[in-house]
């Protein structure tokens, strides 16, 4: 959607250098040596599994929680002791946290009180920023009056309101039902739009990282196994895990022939251009996105240079704009193939087919735990 | 929620009289209560009438025992002692307990469930013994007068004093501030302190702004329990107070037991009555006016 401008701006920004977090009393890091530079203005959005470190690594951003380890810089000014309340950053929760006791307007203008803005300017601020959210009407209400969607636009409206250095969002639609939440979504890129503000996400929906973000980095195990634009992410997984994270694939598993330029599966070759000469001999993965993989009916007729495979098709899903096709392997693989509506399908359960795809379009991953284990069922994350 | 509609009347409801539908779980209800309802009318309504019934009839009809109450200069310096007393047995019980909720607020289940034990630890205990261990703390060459003869302050000995009385109402008081203090602050959301101090706010300004008005239903509701309750408090000061010195409760006694004025402690107590009704009428219409909670919102 909005990743048009991702031009590394090198001037101000908010450097991560070497963050860790130890909580106490336990021994295993919950963010663990974590480096990031985000640019001015950029939307960046940190996705993980619950418990991966991203939640933390945002309140540590906000102070929150103290650094274990490593500074924490805004424009060049570490800020990693600093108290949260001078580090002008605007925060959304995902349970809003507005303050009951006041009213919409009350609420939004809070953090321009404690900026001692005069009285005039404060209510003008308050009109043209709850204008914003589109909830102009609503200033005298109290957040229990209001609905969750609402309510989260009125932490928006309260956490821009100051024009902070940034803003840092952990979850906010998380609390919203399925139509608000994308309705939320397109007022947040649209926020983002206009205010040129640095927009910081936490969330674990891989749909909502997409959509959004000039960048997303994938949290897992506390450490940060990549970031990327969203369609380097989703074109050229670096891990088994970011494949599986963002997005549906299908994983073959094999061990590098560096020399050759293969990856060797059971059954058949897989030819890798590129590939790294440190993998050779080690267990590889293919990782292969289910629009890339085409179907032939029975022994097919290959375009050249495509590696193929064959596959018995197991079942045929109608999505409405497409059939999800899926597949199972002659090593028990699975996976699954997209067909546009309106093409004809090549099979029916139960048949074989010849799967093929363009080795451009496929990523070579080490495999987790090294040695080329056994091909196993590797499920598709998300859907 | 999206629950079918029409189900789930109001369950505030009165028994009797209802529209013919009324349900026989609604109809056993009334009958539940039933016990409670007899012994409250026989041992708490009825004598309750009947002293403030002879508070105008004894031994003459008329107001002569409330215009006798005004003019003995007794009864009003007695009652203006206890309600003082009383504001600052309450005062000095809320700044004990807050900070203690409050701590309750943020440590873990276990040291919740301790912190909650050592309050009502005193519960547990005897009241006499209770009364009798600051008896002896606050006696001549007690364990208080010794401790500040030892710095060189000589003569502090608080029983037979309003201060000794009101330093052993405040602990045995504490629980009843604290539990409706935390039941109170345990409903606010953590993450509006960080909300505050996000936006800007040092930590003492976000606990004045936005801490301390959502938690003042409970210092409500803990103060006026524990005035009400110091009102007529009668063990502690009839032990530890002196008869010079003496409180509301311990007035009413000596006028049935000693003084045999059922008519006169019948108007001190109907005073007594009057000023805890007076004080409960006042708290209800701030906490109605004050909207502070989404509850006090919803209740309306």
């Amino acid at each position: 959607m909005s990743h048009s401008d991702t031009s590394t701006s090198t001037g101000p920004g908010i450097r991560i250098a070497g963050v860790s977090k130890v909580y106490h009393g336990t021994s295993r890091p919950a963010v663990d040596d974590v480096s990031l530079d985000i640019a001015d203005g950029e939307f960046i959005t940190f996705l993980g599994p619950s418990g991966s470190g991203k939640t933390t690594m945002l309140s540590m951003l906000a102070g929150f929680v103290s650094v274990s380890g490593g500074t924490i810089e805004i424009d060049g000014r570490d800020v990693s002791r600093q108290k949260p309340h001078r580090r002008n950053l605007g925060v959304v929760f995902q349970q809003y946290a507005l303050f009951p006791h006041m009213s919409v307007a009350k609420n939004v203008a809070f953090p321009l009180q404690q900026r001692r803005m005069p009285k005039a300017q404060i209510a003008a601020k308050v009109a043209e920023t709850l204008k914003l959210v589109h909830l102009e009407d609503y200033a005298d209400r109290l957040p229990s009056m209001l609905s969750g969607g609402q309510q989260q636009r009125v932490a928006l409206a309260r956490a821009v309101v100051y024009q902070p250095r940034a803003l840092l969002m952990d979850e906010p639609l998380g609390a919203l039902d399925r139509r608000l939440r994308d309705q939320l979504q397109r007022e947040i890129a649209r926020m983002h739009r206009e205010l040129g503000m640095t927009f910081i996400f936490v969330t674990h929906d891989q749909h909502e990282a997409l959509t959004l973000s000039d960048r997303i980095a994938v949290f897992n195990d506390g450490k940060v196994e990549q970031v990327g634009t969203p369609s380097e992410l989703y074109e050229r997984p670096g891990t088994l895990f970011v494949a599986q994270f963002l997005g549906e694939s299908t994983c073959f598993r094999g061990t590098v022939d560096a020399t050759a330029g293969l990856l060797r599966c059971e059954g058949f070759a897989a030819r890798a251009p590129r590939l790294d000469a440190g993998l050779d001999g080690t267990g590889g993965v293919a990782i292969v996105r289910p629009e890339r993989l085409e179907l032939h009916p029975g022994a097919g007729d290959v375009p050249s240079g495509h590696n193929q495979a064959s596959a018995t098709v197991t079942e045929i899903v109608y999505v409405g704009n497409h059939h999800q096709v899926g597949l199972r392997f002659g090593d028990g693989t699975t996976g699954s193939a997209m067909r546009v509506a309106g093409r004809s399908l090549p099979a029916v359960p139960g048949e074989e087919v010849t799967v093929s795809w363009d080795p451009e379009h496929q990523s070579i991953v080490p495999a987790p735990g090294g040695a080329s284990a056994s091909p196993s069922v590797l499920e598709a994350a998300g859907a | 929620m999206s629950a079918p509609t029409a189900s789930a009347p109001p369950v505030a409801a009165t028994g009797g009289a209802g529209p013919a539908p009324a349900r026989p779980r609604r109809r056993m209800a009334g009958w539940f209560i039933l016990p409670a309802t007899a012994l409250l009318l026989v041992f708490f309504c009825y004598p309750l009438a009947f002293v403030i019934w002879r508070s105008f009839t004894d031994p003459s009809a008329g107001l002569g025992n409330y215009t006798a109450l005004l003019h003995d200069g007794v009864s009003t310096t007695v009652l203006v002692r206890t309600l003082v007393t009383g504001l600052i047995v309450s005062a000095c019980t809320l700044v004990i307990a807050y900070p203690y909720a409050y701590t309750m607020t943020r440590v873990g289940p276990r040291g919740r469930n301790l912190m909650t034990v050592v309050v009502l630890l005193p519960f547990w205990t005897s009241m006499m013994a209770r009364n009798f261990a600051w008896y002896m703390l606050e006696q001549r060459g007690g364990l208080i007068d010794d401790a500040f003869s030892a710095v060189g302050i000589h003569g502090v000995v608080l029983l037979g004093s309003v201060p000794g009385v009101a330093v052993a109402m405040v602990q045995v008081m504490l629980p009843f501030m604290v539990l409706p203090l935390y039941s109170g602050m345990e409903g606010i959301d953590k993450r509006l302190l960080d909300a505050a101090t996000s936006l800007g706010a040092p930590r003492w300004r976000a606990f004045a702004r936005v801490y301390l008005p959502l938690s003042l239903p409970g210092v409500l509701s803990g103060f006026t329990l524990v005035f009400i309750l110091t009102l007529g408090f009668y063990v502690t000061p009839a032990l530890l107070g002196s008869p010079q010195e003496s409180l509301v409760a311990q007035l009413i006694a000596t006028q049935v037991s000693k003084l045999l004025d059922f008519g006169g402690a019948g108007a001190l107590g109907t005073v007594l009555l009057a000023v805890t009704l007076l004080a409960l009428f006042v708290v209800s219409r701030f906490a109605n006016l004050s909207s502070t909670t989404e509850k006090a919102v919803t209740n309306d």
